[in-house]
Protein backbone atom coordinates (compact mmCIF):
# COMPACT_ATOMS: atom_id res chain seq x y z
CA UNK A 1 0.00 0.00 0.00
CA UNK A 2 2.56 2.75 0.92
CA UNK A 3 4.22 1.52 -2.46
CA UNK A 4 1.77 3.08 -4.50
CA UNK A 5 1.59 6.49 -2.75
CA UNK A 6 3.98 8.94 -3.99
CA UNK A 7 7.12 9.81 -2.37
CA UNK A 8 7.02 12.37 0.36
CA UNK A 9 7.81 16.18 -1.57
CA UNK A 10 11.15 17.04 -0.91
CA UNK A 11 11.81 19.67 1.55
CA UNK A 12 11.68 23.44 0.01
CA UNK A 13 15.06 23.82 -1.53
CA UNK A 14 17.39 26.39 -0.10
CA UNK A 15 16.16 25.68 3.13
CA UNK A 16 19.30 23.06 3.64
CA UNK A 17 22.68 24.41 3.99
CA UNK A 18 25.39 22.55 2.11
CA UNK A 19 28.45 21.66 3.99
CA UNK A 20 30.17 24.22 2.39
CA UNK A 21 28.08 27.12 3.57
CA UNK A 22 27.73 25.53 7.39
CA UNK A 23 31.57 25.69 7.77
CA UNK A 24 33.07 27.85 5.25
CA UNK A 25 32.62 31.08 7.57
CA UNK A 26 34.15 29.03 10.76
CA UNK A 27 36.96 28.23 9.13
CA UNK A 28 37.49 31.70 7.44
CA UNK A 29 37.33 32.88 10.70
CA UNK A 30 39.70 30.88 12.18
CA UNK A 31 42.01 30.67 9.48
CA UNK A 32 41.98 34.67 9.41
CA UNK A 33 43.41 35.43 12.89
CA UNK A 34 45.56 33.04 12.69
CA UNK A 35 47.34 34.10 9.79
CA UNK A 36 46.70 37.25 11.43
CA UNK A 37 48.59 36.36 14.27
CA UNK A 38 51.42 34.41 12.37
CA UNK A 39 52.41 37.77 10.65
CA UNK A 40 52.58 39.90 13.89
CA UNK A 41 54.35 37.20 15.55
CA UNK A 42 57.23 37.31 12.50
CA UNK A 43 56.89 41.05 12.68
CA UNK A 44 58.19 41.26 16.03
CA UNK A 45 60.35 38.04 16.27
CA UNK A 46 62.50 39.29 13.10
CA UNK A 47 62.89 42.92 14.57
CA UNK A 48 66.68 44.17 15.12
CA UNK A 49 65.28 44.94 19.33
CA UNK A 50 63.63 41.90 19.41
CA UNK A 51 66.17 39.49 21.26
CA UNK A 52 66.86 42.69 23.81
CA UNK A 53 63.10 43.22 24.39
CA UNK A 54 62.80 39.40 25.10
CA UNK A 55 65.21 39.62 27.98
CA UNK A 56 63.69 42.57 29.59
CA UNK A 57 60.60 41.39 29.70
CA UNK A 58 60.33 38.14 29.00
CA UNK A 59 62.90 36.14 30.77
CA UNK A 60 62.03 32.98 31.69
CA UNK A 61 64.64 32.66 34.40
CA UNK A 62 63.96 35.98 36.20
CA UNK A 63 60.17 35.19 35.96
CA UNK A 64 60.90 31.52 37.59
CA UNK A 65 63.05 33.39 40.14
CA UNK A 66 60.64 35.91 41.09
CA UNK A 67 57.61 34.30 40.97
CA UNK A 68 57.16 32.77 44.31
CA UNK A 69 57.83 35.97 45.99
CA UNK A 70 55.14 37.85 43.51
CA UNK A 71 52.94 34.88 43.66
CA UNK A 72 52.87 35.72 47.96
CA UNK A 73 52.18 39.42 47.24
CA UNK A 74 49.39 38.74 45.11
CA UNK A 75 47.93 36.21 47.97
CA UNK A 76 47.80 40.17 50.06
CA UNK A 77 45.73 41.73 46.50
CA UNK A 78 43.43 39.45 46.38
CA UNK A 79 42.85 39.05 50.42
CA UNK A 80 42.39 42.95 50.67
CA UNK A 81 40.35 42.96 47.64
CA UNK A 82 37.97 40.27 49.14
CA UNK A 83 37.84 41.95 52.61
CA UNK A 84 37.17 44.99 50.81
CA UNK A 85 34.20 43.90 48.83
CA UNK A 86 32.32 42.87 51.59
CA UNK A 87 33.45 46.30 53.97
CA UNK A 88 32.40 48.29 50.84
CA UNK A 89 29.14 46.02 50.00
CA UNK A 90 27.91 46.81 53.19
CA UNK A 91 29.32 50.66 54.18
CA UNK A 92 27.98 51.95 50.49
CA UNK A 93 24.66 50.00 51.86
CA UNK A 94 24.33 51.87 54.99
CA UNK A 95 25.27 55.35 52.73
CA UNK A 96 22.84 54.76 50.21
CA UNK A 97 20.31 54.01 52.86
CA UNK A 98 21.14 57.58 55.10
CA UNK A 99 20.68 59.39 51.77
CA UNK A 100 17.57 57.99 50.95
CA UNK A 101 15.86 58.53 54.42
CA UNK A 102 13.37 61.62 54.74
CA UNK A 103 12.04 63.57 57.19
CA UNK A 104 14.14 66.50 58.85
CA UNK A 105 15.57 64.40 61.73
CA UNK A 106 17.59 62.97 58.94
CA UNK A 107 19.17 66.02 57.15
CA UNK A 108 22.60 65.61 58.80
CA UNK A 109 22.52 61.92 58.04
CA UNK A 110 21.89 63.20 54.64
CA UNK A 111 24.24 66.39 54.47
CA UNK A 112 27.16 63.55 55.52
CA UNK A 113 26.13 61.66 52.82
CA UNK A 114 26.11 64.07 49.99
CA UNK A 115 29.32 65.14 51.02
CA UNK A 116 31.18 62.27 51.79
CA UNK A 117 30.49 61.10 48.67
CA UNK A 118 31.05 64.00 46.81
CA UNK A 119 34.39 64.16 48.51
CA UNK A 120 35.55 60.29 47.96
CA UNK A 121 34.46 60.44 44.02
CA UNK A 122 36.09 63.41 43.66
CA UNK A 123 40.03 62.40 45.03
CA UNK A 124 42.13 60.48 42.96
CA UNK A 125 42.31 57.36 45.08
CA UNK A 126 46.62 57.13 44.67
CA UNK A 127 46.08 60.73 46.28
CA UNK A 128 43.76 58.80 49.20
CA UNK A 129 45.63 55.75 49.38
CA UNK A 130 48.92 57.71 49.88
CA UNK A 131 47.10 60.36 52.76
CA UNK A 132 45.59 57.57 54.63
CA UNK A 133 48.94 54.65 54.26
CA UNK A 134 52.10 57.52 55.12
CA UNK A 135 49.20 59.91 56.85
CA UNK A 136 47.96 58.18 59.39
CA UNK A 137 50.60 55.83 60.72
CA UNK A 138 53.30 58.59 60.93
CA UNK A 139 50.35 60.91 63.93
CA UNK A 140 51.02 57.89 65.96
CA UNK A 141 47.56 58.00 67.72
CA UNK A 142 47.68 55.15 71.27
CA UNK A 143 45.18 52.56 69.76
CA UNK A 144 44.84 53.13 66.56
CA UNK A 145 46.06 50.58 63.50
CA UNK A 146 50.08 51.85 62.82
CA UNK A 147 49.82 49.36 59.77
CA UNK A 148 50.14 51.08 56.09
CA UNK A 149 48.20 48.30 54.55
CA UNK A 150 45.39 48.54 56.80
CA UNK A 151 45.03 52.75 56.27
CA UNK A 152 45.69 51.96 52.43
CA UNK A 153 43.14 49.24 52.44
CA UNK A 154 40.24 51.37 54.77
CA UNK A 155 41.41 54.33 51.40
CA UNK A 156 40.17 52.67 48.82
CA UNK A 157 37.14 51.07 51.04
CA UNK A 158 36.35 54.84 51.28
CA UNK A 159 36.87 55.78 47.83
CA UNK A 160 34.94 52.50 46.37
CA UNK A 161 31.98 52.90 48.74
CA UNK A 162 31.12 56.01 47.34
CA UNK A 163 30.70 54.15 43.99
CA UNK A 164 29.06 52.06 45.28
CA UNK A 165 26.44 54.14 47.05
CA UNK A 166 25.78 55.87 44.12
CA UNK A 167 25.18 52.69 42.07
CA UNK A 168 22.77 51.38 45.42
CA UNK A 169 20.90 54.78 45.35
CA UNK A 170 20.00 54.41 41.42
CA UNK A 171 18.59 51.01 42.25
CA UNK A 172 16.52 52.34 44.79
CA UNK A 173 15.80 55.16 42.73
CA UNK A 174 14.56 52.35 39.85
CA UNK A 175 11.92 51.10 42.33
CA UNK A 176 8.98 51.46 40.93
CA UNK A 177 6.41 54.33 43.33
CA UNK A 178 3.65 51.64 43.80
CA UNK A 179 5.83 49.69 45.70
CA UNK A 180 6.42 52.55 48.68
CA UNK A 181 2.87 53.10 48.34
CA UNK A 182 1.99 49.64 48.71
CA UNK A 183 3.93 49.52 51.65
CA UNK A 184 2.83 52.65 53.29
CA UNK A 185 -0.96 51.66 52.83
CA UNK A 186 -0.32 48.37 54.26
CA UNK A 187 1.24 50.24 57.31
CA UNK A 188 4.81 49.53 56.98
CA UNK A 189 7.15 52.19 58.51
CA UNK A 190 9.78 53.76 56.53
CA UNK A 191 12.18 51.85 57.86
CA UNK A 192 10.08 48.84 57.42
CA UNK A 193 9.51 49.55 53.67
CA UNK A 194 12.83 50.02 53.08
CA UNK A 195 14.31 46.59 55.01
CA UNK A 196 11.44 44.41 53.01
CA UNK A 197 10.78 46.00 49.79
CA UNK A 198 12.63 49.02 48.87
CA UNK A 199 15.96 47.18 49.33
CA UNK A 200 15.92 43.92 48.54
CA UNK A 201 14.59 44.85 44.88
CA UNK A 202 17.45 47.58 44.56
CA UNK A 203 19.88 45.55 45.13
CA UNK A 204 18.99 42.65 43.21
CA UNK A 205 18.93 45.68 40.53
CA UNK A 206 22.43 46.90 41.00
CA UNK A 207 24.50 43.23 41.01
CA UNK A 208 25.87 43.86 37.12
CA UNK A 209 26.93 47.05 38.27
CA UNK A 210 28.68 46.26 41.65
CA UNK A 211 30.47 43.67 40.29
CA UNK A 212 31.79 45.76 37.55
CA UNK A 213 33.11 48.06 40.29
CA UNK A 214 34.34 44.41 41.85
CA UNK A 215 36.39 43.95 38.76
CA UNK A 216 37.85 47.71 39.04
CA UNK A 217 38.94 46.84 42.52
CA UNK A 218 40.53 44.21 41.43
CA UNK A 219 42.87 45.77 39.78
CA UNK A 220 43.17 48.79 41.75
CA UNK A 221 44.37 47.17 44.79
CA UNK A 222 47.79 47.51 43.32
CA UNK A 223 47.91 51.01 44.26
CA UNK A 224 49.22 49.59 47.72
CA UNK A 225 52.46 48.86 46.28
CA UNK A 226 53.02 52.76 46.36
CA UNK A 227 52.80 53.09 50.43
CA UNK A 228 55.62 49.91 50.92
CA UNK A 229 53.03 47.04 50.83
CA UNK A 230 54.76 44.20 49.91
CA UNK A 231 51.89 43.10 46.84
CA UNK A 232 52.52 41.77 43.29
CA UNK A 233 53.57 44.53 42.36
CA UNK A 234 55.88 45.79 44.67
CA UNK A 235 57.44 42.23 44.81
CA UNK A 236 58.16 42.42 41.46
CA UNK A 237 59.69 46.46 41.36
CA UNK A 238 61.96 44.96 43.93
CA UNK A 239 63.79 42.76 41.81
CA UNK A 240 63.06 45.12 39.10
CA UNK A 241 65.08 47.61 40.61
CA UNK A 242 67.93 45.55 41.59
CA UNK A 243 68.60 43.81 37.99
CA UNK A 244 66.63 46.20 35.44
CA UNK A 245 65.12 43.27 34.36
CA UNK A 246 61.13 43.62 33.95
CA UNK A 247 59.94 40.20 33.43
CA UNK A 248 58.46 39.82 37.27
CA UNK A 249 56.36 42.99 36.50
CA UNK A 250 54.81 40.70 33.12
CA UNK A 251 54.72 37.97 35.42
CA UNK A 252 52.49 39.91 37.90
CA UNK A 253 50.59 41.13 34.53
CA UNK A 254 49.83 37.79 34.24
CA UNK A 255 48.64 36.56 37.61
CA UNK A 256 46.42 39.82 37.12
CA UNK A 257 44.59 39.22 34.22
CA UNK A 258 44.23 35.46 35.51
CA UNK A 259 42.00 36.95 38.24
CA UNK A 260 40.41 39.84 36.45
CA UNK A 261 39.25 38.30 33.16
CA UNK A 262 37.03 35.34 34.66
CA UNK A 263 35.32 38.12 36.87
CA UNK A 264 34.82 40.31 33.66
CA UNK A 265 33.39 37.18 32.02
CA UNK A 266 30.97 36.59 35.48
CA UNK A 267 30.15 39.86 35.70
CA UNK A 268 28.74 39.59 31.55
CA UNK A 269 27.39 36.26 32.70
CA UNK A 270 25.40 37.97 35.84
CA UNK A 271 24.26 40.67 33.24
CA UNK A 272 22.99 38.78 30.79
CA UNK A 273 20.86 36.97 32.81
CA UNK A 274 19.24 40.00 34.71
CA UNK A 275 18.62 41.36 31.32
CA UNK A 276 16.73 38.11 30.40
CA UNK A 277 15.09 38.51 33.99
CA UNK A 278 13.61 41.49 33.34
CA UNK A 279 12.83 40.97 29.61
CA UNK A 280 10.77 38.40 30.75
CA UNK A 281 8.88 40.12 33.48
CA UNK A 282 7.92 42.74 30.94
CA UNK A 283 6.80 40.06 28.59
CA UNK B 1 -23.82 54.80 60.79
CA UNK B 2 -21.09 57.14 59.16
CA UNK B 3 -18.20 54.52 58.62
CA UNK B 4 -15.98 57.53 56.54
CA UNK B 5 -16.83 61.25 55.86
CA UNK B 6 -14.94 63.16 53.64
CA UNK B 7 -15.79 66.76 53.96
CA UNK B 8 -14.62 69.75 51.80
CA UNK B 9 -12.02 68.53 50.79
CA UNK B 10 -9.40 70.51 48.60
CA UNK B 11 -5.85 69.40 46.90
CA UNK B 12 -3.60 70.87 44.80
CA UNK B 13 -0.78 69.31 42.79
CA UNK B 14 1.49 71.93 42.26
CA UNK B 15 -0.62 75.13 40.69
CA UNK B 16 -3.30 71.75 39.54
CA UNK B 17 -6.46 72.04 41.54
CA UNK B 18 -7.34 68.31 41.45
CA UNK B 19 -9.83 67.68 44.05
CA UNK B 20 -12.44 71.06 44.51
CA UNK B 21 -14.19 71.07 47.86
CA UNK B 22 -15.25 67.38 47.92
CA UNK B 23 -17.60 66.09 50.28
CA UNK B 24 -18.83 62.70 50.67
CA UNK B 25 -20.21 60.27 53.08
CA UNK B 26 -20.13 56.25 52.92
CA UNK B 27 -22.54 54.58 55.21
CA UNK B 28 -21.75 51.06 57.01
CA UNK B 29 -21.91 47.94 54.47
CA UNK B 30 -22.10 50.75 51.91
CA UNK B 31 -20.75 50.42 48.28
CA UNK B 32 -20.22 53.91 46.76
CA UNK B 33 -18.58 53.31 43.01
CA UNK B 34 -16.63 56.49 41.45
CA UNK B 35 -17.09 57.16 37.85
CA UNK B 36 -15.79 59.85 35.90
CA UNK B 37 -13.38 60.94 33.07
CA UNK B 38 -9.26 60.11 33.55
CA UNK B 39 -7.78 63.36 35.69
CA UNK B 40 -11.41 64.19 37.29
CA UNK B 41 -9.33 63.41 40.82
CA UNK B 42 -10.59 59.59 41.81
CA UNK B 43 -7.72 58.01 42.60
CA UNK B 44 -6.62 61.34 44.66
CA UNK B 45 -9.54 60.92 46.42
CA UNK B 46 -8.77 57.27 47.36
CA UNK B 47 -5.36 57.84 48.31
CA UNK B 48 -6.63 60.96 50.68
CA UNK B 49 -8.52 59.10 52.40
CA UNK B 50 -5.56 56.31 53.27
CA UNK B 51 -3.16 59.30 54.23
CA UNK B 52 -1.19 58.31 51.17
CA UNK B 53 -1.23 62.05 49.93
CA UNK B 54 -1.71 65.15 51.80
CA UNK B 55 -4.95 67.39 50.59
CA UNK B 56 -4.89 71.28 50.89
CA UNK B 57 -8.19 71.58 53.16
CA UNK B 58 -10.94 69.87 54.87
CA UNK B 59 -11.06 66.55 56.60
CA UNK B 60 -11.47 63.21 56.41
CA UNK B 61 -12.44 60.98 59.40
CA UNK B 62 -13.14 57.31 60.26
CA UNK B 63 -15.74 56.47 62.36
CA UNK B 64 -16.16 60.96 63.21
CA UNK B 65 -12.60 60.27 64.10
CA UNK B 66 -9.86 62.53 61.62
CA UNK B 67 -7.69 60.29 60.10
CA UNK B 68 -4.93 62.38 61.17
CA UNK B 69 -6.42 61.60 65.42
CA UNK B 70 -3.33 60.64 67.38
CA UNK B 71 -5.56 57.59 68.67
CA UNK B 72 -5.30 55.73 65.63
CA UNK B 73 -1.47 55.50 66.75
CA UNK B 74 1.37 54.44 63.31
CA UNK B 75 -0.98 52.14 61.97
CA UNK B 76 -4.37 52.03 62.82
CA UNK B 77 -5.35 54.03 59.89
CA UNK B 78 -4.09 51.43 57.77
CA UNK B 79 -4.82 48.32 59.25
CA UNK B 80 -8.57 49.78 59.08
CA UNK B 81 -9.15 51.16 56.12
CA UNK B 82 -7.28 48.69 53.06
CA UNK B 83 -6.92 49.95 49.59
CA UNK B 84 -6.04 47.85 46.29
CA UNK B 85 -4.24 49.66 43.36
CA UNK B 86 -4.84 48.89 39.50
CA UNK B 87 -1.03 47.80 38.93
CA UNK B 88 -1.65 45.20 42.10
CA UNK B 89 1.81 46.77 43.15
CA UNK B 90 2.85 43.17 45.11
CA UNK B 91 6.13 42.62 46.14
CA UNK B 92 7.67 41.10 43.66
CA UNK B 93 10.42 39.48 45.05
CA UNK B 94 7.98 37.61 47.78
CA UNK B 95 5.97 34.64 47.37
CA UNK B 96 2.19 34.90 47.69
CA UNK B 97 2.30 33.96 51.12
CA UNK B 98 4.90 36.34 52.52
CA UNK B 99 3.14 39.05 50.40
CA UNK B 100 0.00 38.79 52.55
CA UNK B 101 1.43 38.17 55.85
CA UNK B 102 4.15 40.73 55.57
CA UNK B 103 1.24 43.94 57.14
CA UNK B 104 -0.01 41.04 59.82
CA UNK B 105 3.35 40.22 61.33
CA UNK B 106 6.03 42.92 61.03
CA UNK B 107 3.24 45.55 61.20
CA UNK B 108 0.54 44.25 63.52
CA UNK B 109 2.86 41.40 65.46
CA UNK B 110 0.30 38.48 64.63
CA UNK B 111 2.73 34.96 65.09
CA UNK B 112 3.80 33.56 61.72
CA UNK B 113 1.74 30.37 62.30
CA UNK B 114 -1.65 32.47 62.56
CA UNK B 115 -0.89 34.80 59.77
CA UNK B 116 -0.31 32.00 57.14
CA UNK B 117 -3.02 29.88 58.77
CA UNK B 118 -5.30 33.06 57.73
CA UNK B 119 -3.72 33.81 54.54
CA UNK B 120 -4.29 30.05 53.58
CA UNK B 121 -8.09 30.19 54.43
CA UNK B 122 -8.43 33.43 52.18
CA UNK B 123 -6.33 32.28 49.40
CA UNK B 124 -8.79 29.13 49.36
CA UNK B 125 -11.71 31.28 49.99
CA UNK B 126 -10.76 33.62 46.54
CA UNK B 127 -9.83 30.47 44.64
CA UNK B 128 -6.20 30.78 44.75
CA UNK B 129 -5.22 27.46 46.87
CA UNK B 130 -2.08 26.40 45.76
CA UNK B 131 -0.71 29.76 44.87
CA UNK B 132 1.02 30.34 48.18
CA UNK B 133 4.78 29.50 47.26
CA UNK B 134 4.33 31.23 43.80
CA UNK B 135 6.09 34.46 42.80
CA UNK B 136 3.40 37.42 41.79
CA UNK B 137 5.02 37.04 38.41
CA UNK B 138 4.47 33.48 37.62
CA UNK B 139 0.95 34.33 38.05
CA UNK B 140 -1.66 35.87 34.96
CA UNK B 141 -2.61 39.47 36.05
CA UNK B 142 -6.25 38.40 37.22
CA UNK B 143 -4.81 36.15 39.85
CA UNK B 144 -2.39 38.70 40.42
CA UNK B 145 -5.27 41.54 41.86
CA UNK B 146 -7.11 38.76 43.55
CA UNK B 147 -4.02 38.22 45.80
CA UNK B 148 -3.76 41.93 46.25
CA UNK B 149 -6.77 42.10 47.31
CA UNK B 150 -6.23 38.98 49.58
CA UNK B 151 -3.32 40.66 50.90
CA UNK B 152 -5.41 44.00 51.66
CA UNK B 153 -7.71 41.89 53.56
CA UNK B 154 -5.46 40.30 55.66
CA UNK B 155 -5.46 42.79 58.36
CA UNK B 156 -9.46 42.56 58.88
CA UNK B 157 -10.05 45.85 57.29
CA UNK B 158 -13.32 47.71 58.19
CA UNK B 159 -13.23 49.62 54.93
CA UNK B 160 -11.91 48.49 51.47
CA UNK B 161 -10.95 51.41 48.90
CA UNK B 162 -10.32 50.19 45.29
CA UNK B 163 -8.67 51.78 42.92
CA UNK B 164 -9.50 50.64 39.02
CA UNK B 165 -8.67 47.25 40.00
CA UNK B 166 -9.49 45.78 36.25
CA UNK B 167 -8.32 48.52 34.24
CA UNK B 168 -4.64 46.62 34.09
CA UNK B 169 -6.89 43.21 33.05
CA UNK B 170 -6.85 41.44 29.71
CA UNK B 171 -10.94 41.34 29.15
CA UNK B 172 -11.57 37.64 30.09
CA UNK B 173 -9.88 38.38 33.38
CA UNK B 174 -12.00 41.03 34.40
CA UNK B 175 -14.92 38.99 35.74
CA UNK B 176 -12.71 36.51 38.13
CA UNK B 177 -12.09 39.94 40.03
CA UNK B 178 -15.01 41.84 39.88
CA UNK B 179 -17.11 38.57 41.08
CA UNK B 180 -14.50 38.74 44.02
CA UNK B 181 -15.47 42.42 44.83
CA UNK B 182 -19.24 41.46 44.50
CA UNK B 183 -18.83 38.45 47.03
CA UNK B 184 -17.38 40.68 49.39
CA UNK B 185 -20.48 43.39 48.96
CA UNK B 186 -22.51 40.24 50.13
CA UNK B 187 -20.79 39.47 52.96
CA UNK B 188 -21.32 43.51 54.11
CA UNK B 189 -17.54 44.99 53.38
CA UNK B 190 -18.14 48.44 53.33
CA UNK B 191 -16.35 49.96 49.85
CA UNK B 192 -15.72 52.97 48.04
CA UNK B 193 -14.89 51.58 43.68
CA UNK B 194 -13.30 53.74 41.14
CA UNK B 195 -14.12 52.06 38.12
CA UNK B 196 -14.41 52.54 34.45
CA UNK B 197 -16.92 49.33 34.27
CA UNK B 198 -20.39 50.67 34.21
CA UNK B 199 -22.30 47.73 34.36
CA UNK B 200 -20.41 46.66 37.28
CA UNK B 201 -20.78 49.96 38.84
CA UNK B 202 -24.92 49.77 38.43
CA UNK B 203 -24.94 46.33 39.26
CA UNK B 204 -22.28 46.37 42.51
CA UNK B 205 -22.86 50.23 43.80
CA UNK B 206 -25.73 51.41 46.19
CA UNK B 207 -24.36 54.96 44.97
CA UNK B 208 -22.64 56.11 42.43
CA UNK B 209 -20.60 59.69 42.19
CA UNK B 210 -19.67 61.38 38.83
CA UNK B 211 -16.61 63.55 39.13
CA UNK B 212 -15.40 66.14 36.93
CA UNK B 213 -12.79 68.66 37.24
CA UNK B 214 -12.14 67.58 41.33
CA UNK B 215 -15.79 67.99 42.25
CA UNK B 216 -18.46 65.74 42.70
CA UNK B 217 -21.14 66.80 39.53
CA UNK B 218 -23.56 64.26 40.63
CA UNK B 219 -24.51 61.65 43.08
CA UNK B 220 -27.38 58.68 43.11
CA UNK B 221 -28.28 55.54 43.28
CA UNK B 222 -27.47 53.52 40.09
CA UNK B 223 -30.33 53.28 38.45
CA UNK B 224 -31.49 56.70 38.49
CA UNK B 225 -27.52 57.84 37.59
CA UNK B 226 -26.99 55.70 34.67
CA UNK B 227 -30.59 55.79 33.08
CA UNK B 228 -32.01 59.63 34.16
CA UNK B 229 -28.81 61.26 34.90
CA UNK B 230 -29.40 65.31 35.73
CA UNK B 231 -26.25 66.82 34.94
CA UNK B 232 -25.79 67.61 31.22
CA UNK B 233 -22.01 66.63 32.13
CA UNK B 234 -23.02 63.81 33.26
CA UNK B 235 -25.42 62.76 30.49
CA UNK B 236 -22.51 63.48 28.22
CA UNK B 237 -19.87 61.39 29.57
CA UNK B 238 -22.28 58.69 29.69
CA UNK B 239 -23.41 58.90 26.31
CA UNK B 240 -19.72 58.62 25.33
CA UNK B 241 -19.62 55.33 27.28
CA UNK B 242 -22.80 53.88 25.45
CA UNK B 243 -20.69 54.85 22.09
CA UNK B 244 -17.96 53.69 23.18
CA UNK B 245 -19.68 50.38 23.46
CA UNK B 246 -18.79 50.07 27.70
CA UNK B 247 -22.65 49.94 28.75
Amino acid sequence: MSSQRPAPAAPPAGRTLSAKEKYLPSIISVGSVLVVVLVVRQAVVSAEQWPRIKAQFFSLDAMIEVFPKVLQGFGINMTVWAIALVVIALWALILAIFRSLTGPWFAPLRVFTVVYIDLLRGLPSLLMVLLFGFGIPALQIPGLPRSSLFWGATAMVLTYSAYAAEVYRSGMEAVHDGQRAAAKALGLSQWQTLRYSIVPQAIRNVIPSLLNLAVALQKDVALLSVIGVRDAVREAQIYTARTFNYSPLIAAAVLFLAATIPMARLTDYVARKDRERRLQRTA
Amino acid sequence: MERVTVDRVTKYYGDKLVLDDVSLAIQEHEVVCLIGASGSGKSTLLRCITDLVDFDAGRISLDGVSIFDNSFGRNGLHKRIGIVFQAYNLFPHMKVLDNITLAPRKVHGVAKAESEQKAGELLRLFGLEGYADSYPEQLSGGQQQRVAVVRALATNPEVLLLDEVTAALDPELIGEVLKIIKDLKDQGMTMLIVTHEMGFARDVGDRVCFLEGGRILEEAPPNQLFSAPEHPRTRQFLQRIIEAGRL
